[in-house]
């Protein structure tokens, strides 16, 4: 690393086996694991709604935004609250990592080795050492677990 | 420019001219009071000034003109004339013209507004000259007292004709001959150097006037108020809402800890919680004058292009309400005052005839009570056209053309708030299009309000309009539904009904796969939440014997509903939550809210399960419920009926009473007519389909006779309850098939005696019955009233 290239922070955590990163700016808070109340006939990413000191935020499993498979039942998500057009929007991740420093000169724009429709999700990455980091398209995200896109169905299973 | 004292100016600027607007039409067509003229020049005066601070050269150049004007007023030397008043109004939409060029862009528009400043020129040579030729000086005349000769009035007229010549070539370059207006002394100042160039008479300043009293009047007020942003306002809701829980919370903890000074301790935190709790809410509420405001004008405006004569009152002007919900009535309001002018008032003439003043009076009434806000809009006018309005809900297959005449004020009144409905017989820029009453109403309803309307033929027609003070908190009714907590706004709940045992068997029914309740006679649709939601159905342990349903009454755009749910909660006051724009597709929630456990609870929208289950459609038979989009058209609920043939008819839901399943060994005969006891009462029957014109061969009816339908056993009859007027009339039918809401928007003239006309209702082809028809030339009412008279 030269002293000159400037350094980009990442909010890190893993999602079904994947190392990925949001911009530090752009995440709010990290919380544990909270009660939801579930909303039916919402996108099957929604998880439902959390209490965040009185604020009421919904929770977007990652993992379904992204078209991965379900976490196993018995594991807690983690809360990582980002900020969406002024809105608090929580996203369920499986264990969250350290904030992480990069190199900007270190981007690299997404391999066209991943899935189509997960690729658009992904903004760039960094190769690191021993792993590969995914930044997050956290706009996108959001949208595709709303809208149900991606591996959703249109209407929500019933438990 | 510093955008922070831009803004202000801008905020005072549009408060003064909102002022202005008041004065003017409190004083117009009247002697504007000394008092009311010397603030409108006041507020004329200080968008002057502060216009030169800033650097707007044409907003101030145009002040300039008239505030000259105005002054003239003020002293007495120019006359208050429906002119001047037309032209102050111009110059106040000018002035906001300008002032929203400034908000959008920074900066001052192109307009100069010369040939404004010309027509001010004008019309204050001409109020002049009205009441210059008396003058010597002393106090301003009143207009009788003049004595114009010919001579002078041409001669005035020329001159000013001339004055607002001059004026014209002079305008553009107005700004130049303006003293800098911060070295202008504050009120009174002395007439402006323009004025003196112009060729009329003038008179000296009234000497003995009192002083402008704009610092003893303001200055109080300068530091007492400060303005703050509504994110700001909604932020400290918030935490005061979780304020409020973290309280509930400790409450219950403190039960648990033996301990005085502590108890006495959280008591005090307890009373100081609900005190700030008020205090918050008390800082959103709002006098409604806000929304109130820009109805005068807009009266005026209105009246003016109708050829009407209206004078506005407002009552009530400081009763306060909830921010959002003074933004959510401002629309709503301005409709029903435009109606009420253009439907309501009649013309001048017709109301002198009428022995009524020519000008009609609009009273907009504001007042609290029951902890509601109370909006009367009453105008003096015509009254409703019910009999107009009848005619057209008959024409328009609304109204049945046999029960018409005897429908109930308020029921005729009902009409005008179904979409489409217009009895205007002309399409004005204000009304007459059809959208209007129902738009109104529903986004009153939206707010947990109502419309009631009263009228009187003649005398005049009243909007009363009913919301809740606030949207914040409301008082809701909690409800469980698969294991799930929802709450439901205590406005659209009417009542709770608990049905167990016979009662569950006996007035629950299905028909096809929509249940209905029969609610004192009237049918009501049952949707049950869990299926609404797409949650698991609850599953009955033993089928024999049905646990007891819990049915919320539920009331949206005036239609009744059952919704059928697991468990009933209690009453809270909720603190409602908007939800994230990300879940505002679903229509079923209309927010969310914290309970006292911390966890959440969603709010039920009722107008949008209503919407999603499509109460009576067939998309809930279908189990797809997929929501869509509400169309527009109004719908008529039928019930839809099995002819003998298999055809489909059809008869509107709102002509029957109820449904009933008779044994056949009821029937009994008086004459020829056959008849049952019901309720006390003799009800004949009528089989209307053997009065029907048979269409199948007889060989066709010999083998359909040998094959009977589903339903037709012979040891019952289906029987749907008609009422007309007091009495009942049974009309027998082979088997109710279903319940469903169409526009009926595909007709066909009917093909036979007895039926209306025929539509395509969900791909079939379904025959209206003419009930009236049916029932007349059955005679089965002339039967009825020969035999009521008789003893029994």
């Amino acid at each position: 690393m030269t002293p000159l290239a400037t350094h980009r922070k990442y909010c890190t955590f893993h999602v079904a086996g994947r190392f990925l990163g949001i911009e530090i700016e752009r995440v709010q808070e990290v919380v544990r694991a909270q009660p939801f109340t579930e909303v039916p006939l919402a996108a099957s990413a929604v998880r439902g709604l959390i209490n965040l000191r009185g604020q009421v935020v919904p929770a977007l499993e990652l993992r379904h935004c992204l078209g991965m498979e379900a976490r196993a039942a018995d594991v807690l998500p983690m809360n990582v609250v980002v900020r969406v057009d002024d809105r608090a929007i929580s996203l369920l991740v499986d264990e969250v990592g350290d904030v992480l420093e990069v190199p900007e000169t270190a981007f690299e724009h997404t391999p066209h080795t991943l899935e189509p429709g997960e690729r658009e999700l992904f903004s760039g990455l960094y190769k690191l050492e021993d792993r590969l980091l995914l930044i997050l398209d956290t706009d996108r995200a959001v949208a595709a677990g709303f809208s149900g896109a991606g591996a959703d169905a249109a209407v929500k299973e019933i438990p | 420019m510093d955008d922070e004292v831009l803004s202000e100016f801008l905020i005072e600027s549009n408060e003064m001219l909102d002022q202005m607007e008041r004065e003017l039409l409190a004083s117009e067509g009247r002697h504007a009071s000394p008092d009311a003229v010397r603030s409108i020049f006041r507020a004329i005066h200080t968008i002057k000034g502060t216009c030169g601070f800033l650097g707007l050269k044409n907003l101030q150049a145009m002040s300039h003109v008239a505030e000259d004007l105005l002054s003239d007023l003020r002293d007495g030397v120019a006359a208050f004339t429906p002119d001047v008043s037309q032209i102050l109004l111009a110059v106040l939409d000018a002035s906001r013209r300008a002032l929203s060029d400034i908000e959008a862009g920074g900066e001052e528009g192109p307009a100069d507004f010369s040939g404004l400043i010309a027509r001010i020129a004008a019309v204050q040579a001409q109020s002049r000259a009205e009441v210059a030729p008396a003058g010597s000086g002393a106090p301003a005349p009143s207009p009788e007292e003049q004595a114009l000769t010919h001579e002078e009035f041409v001669a005035v007229a020329k001159k000013a004709a001339a004055a607002a010549a001059s004026a014209s070539a002079t305008a553009p370059s107005a700004p130049a001959s303006i003293p800098p207006p911060l070295a202008a002394p504050p009120s009174p100042p002395p007439p402006a150097a323009a004025v003196d160039n112009l060729p009329v008479m003038r008179l000296t300043p009234v000497e003995s006037e009192p002083p402008p009293a704009r610092e003893a009047h303001e200055a109080p007020q300068a530091g007492a108020t400060i303005r703050i942003g509504v994110p700001l306002l909604d932020k400290l809701m918030t935490q005061v809402g979780e304020m409020v829980l973290v309280r509930n919370q400790m409450m219950q903890h403190a039960r648990r800890i033996d301990d005085g000074p502590f108890a006495a301790t959280m008591q005090r935190l307890n009373a100081l919680t609900t005190e700030l709790q008020g205090s918050v809410m008390k800082v959103r509420m709002q006098p409604i004058d806000g929304a109130l405001s820009k109805l005068p004008r807009i009266v005026r405006d209105l009246a003016l292009e109708t050829g009407k004569q209206a004078r506005m009152v407002i009552e009530g002007a400081d009763t306060e309400l909830d921010k959002t919900i003074l933004e959510a009535v401002r629309d709503p309001l301005l409709h029903l005052v435009r109606n009420a002018v253009d439907h309501g008032l009649e013309m001048p003439g017709d109301r002198i005839a009428l022995g009524k003043p020519p000008e009609g009076r609009l009273t907009v009434r504001a007042f609290h009570e029951g902890g509601q806000v109370n909006i009367e809009i009453s105008d003096d006018g015509r009254g409703l056209g019910l009999d107009r309005i009848r005619q057209k809900g008959v024409e328009r297959g609304l109204l049945p053309a046999d029960y018409a005449a005897r429908a109930s004020e308020q029921e005729i009144i009902g009409l005008m708030f179904i979409p489409g409905f217009s009895t205007a017989e002309k399409i004005t820029s204000v009304s007459g299009r059809g959208v209007g009453l129902d738009v109104v109403k529903g986004n009153i309803e939206k707010i947990g309000g109502t419309v009631e309307v009263s009228t009187r033929a003649g005398e005049g027609t009243t909007f009363k309009v009913k919301i809740p003070l606030t949207l914040a908190i409301i008082p809701a009714l909690v409800v469980r539904a698969a294991g799930q907590r929802f709450a439901i706004p205590q406005a659209s709940l009417l009542e709770v009904l608990h049905l167990e045992g016979s009662r569950l068997r006996r007035e629950v029914e299905s028909i096809h796969e929509a249940q209905v309740y029969r609610l004192r006679g009237a049918l009501l649709p049952l949707l049950h939440l869990r299926a609404v939601l797409g949650l698991p159905a609850a599953v009955d342990s033993d089928p024999s014997s049905p646990s007891p349903m819990n049915v919320l009454v539920l009331q949206t755009d005036g239609r009744k509903f059952g919704l059928v749910i697991d468990d009933l909660d209690d009453t809270y006051e909720i603190v409602v939550k908007p939800l994230d724009a990300g879940l505002k597709n679903l229509t079923v929630f209309s927010g969310s809210t914290i309970m006292g456990d911390g966890r959440i609870a969603l709010i039920l929208d009722v107008a949008g399960i209503a919407q999603r289950a499509h109460v009576f459609s067939q998309e809930l038979r279908a189990g797809r419920g997929a929501a869509a989009p509400a169309a527009q058209k109004p719908k008529t609920t039928l019930l839809i009926l099995e002819a003998r043939d298999r055809g489909r008819m059809a008869m509107p839901l709102s002509l029957v009473a109820r449904l009933e399943e008779m044994p056949s060994r009821y029937i009994e005969r008086i004459g020829g007519q056959e008849v049952v006891q019901y309720r006390g009462q003799i009800m004949p029957l009528i089989r209307i389909f053997s009065m029907l014109h048979e269409r199948r061969s007889p060989e066709r009816v010999a083998s359909d006779s040998l094959r009977p339908g589903p339903r037709a056993d012979p040891d019952f009859i289906q029987v749907v309850v008609h009422r007309v007027g007091e009495l009942f009339v049974g009309l027998v039918v082979e088997r109710i098939v279903d319940v469903v809401e169409d526009a009926l928007e595909v007709r066909r003239p009917p093909a036979r005696r007895g039926v209306l006309f025929s539509a395509v209702i969900g791909g079939r082809v379904i025959e209206l019955l003419d009930i009236a028809d049916l029932v007349r030339r059955s005679n089965v009412l002339a039967t009825l009233d020969t035999r009521a008279s008789e003893p029994s």
